[in-house]
């Protein structure tokens, strides 16, 4: 049962600035404030709108439960891979092997209070996409989930 | 009786809650160390000025590890549960 015209209108108009600001916070995690998780389920709160003002069946088809549990697998895969790329370059697990190493995200940064450059912080910015990809997919799934639930009830 | 039971057991715990901030100073024991290493060495060795995601992500990186695995089991339960009620049921990519 979706909701009324007004409602599903400002959900799409709504939807991208919420994605953008959700990424925003994912990929400015070692910069500002928030992180993979916070991003994430703000995210997911995006894709919680859409999915509540259209309805579970139609918007099901967009955001499939396939693509959320891929996410949330590979998110972890990700997280997880990084922290072990440390063990196989003959360093302790979770170590931060990119940071001031001149290679992606690895410029040195200077003490104290500064700007700040988003091409900084070795693993942590990967780690942050990889939480966020993981967050965003795990609560989307269960808002799925849940609402696969309750049509399936009213049906029977 | 239960009426009473209920405000024996919601008083023991008040009192134990109280107890903690009467017989501890605040800031004590103080773990000042900790803290000033990572103030004077995170934005170094990271290369992150956010000091708390370095500390999440990095320094205490199982942590985080830990929160997501929580998540993931939660996912994973959720969809035990919701299992038996598309029992008999063809669902594609399931």
């Amino acid at each position: 049962m979706r909701m009324s015209k007004l409602v599903r209108t400002g959900a799409d108009l709504l939807f991208p600035f919420v994605l953008i600001f959700g990424l925003y916070i994912i990929l400015h995690g070692h910069l500002t404030p928030g992180g993979g998780f916070q991003g994430g389920a703000v995210v997911a709160t995006g894709a919680a709108l859409v999915i509540i003002a259209w309805s579970y069946e139609e918007a099901g088809e967009k955001i499939t439960k396939f693509a959320m549990k891929l996410q949330e697998s590979l998110g972890l895969l990700l997280f997880i891979g990084t922290a072990a790329i440390a063990i196989g370059l003959g360093l302790a697990f979770f170590y931060n092997f990119l940071a001031n190493s001149g290679l992606i995200f690895g410029l040195p940064v200077p003490f104290g209070p500064n700007p700040g450059e988003l091409d900084t912080a070795g693993v942590i910015p990967i780690m942050n996409i990889a939480v966020g990809i993981e967050v965003w997919g795990g609560l989307t799934i269960i808002l799925l989930y849940l609402l696969s639930g309750l049509k399936k009830e009213e049906v029977s | 009786m239960r009426k009473v039971l209920i405000i024996l057991i919601f008083g023991i715990l008040t009192a134990g809650l109280l107890t903690i901030p009467v017989m501890l100073e605040f800031g004590s024991p103080k773990m000042s160390d900790m803290d000033n290493y990572f103030i004077v060495n995170g934005q170094e060795q990271t290369a992150a000025n956010n000091i708390c995601t370095a500390i999440v992500f990095d320094y205490r990186g199982f942590d985080t590890l830990g929160e997501s695995t929580v998540l993931f089991t939660a996912v994973v339960g959720v969809g035990l549960m919701f299992r038996r009620l598309f029992r008999g049921e063809e669902h594609e990519n399931e």
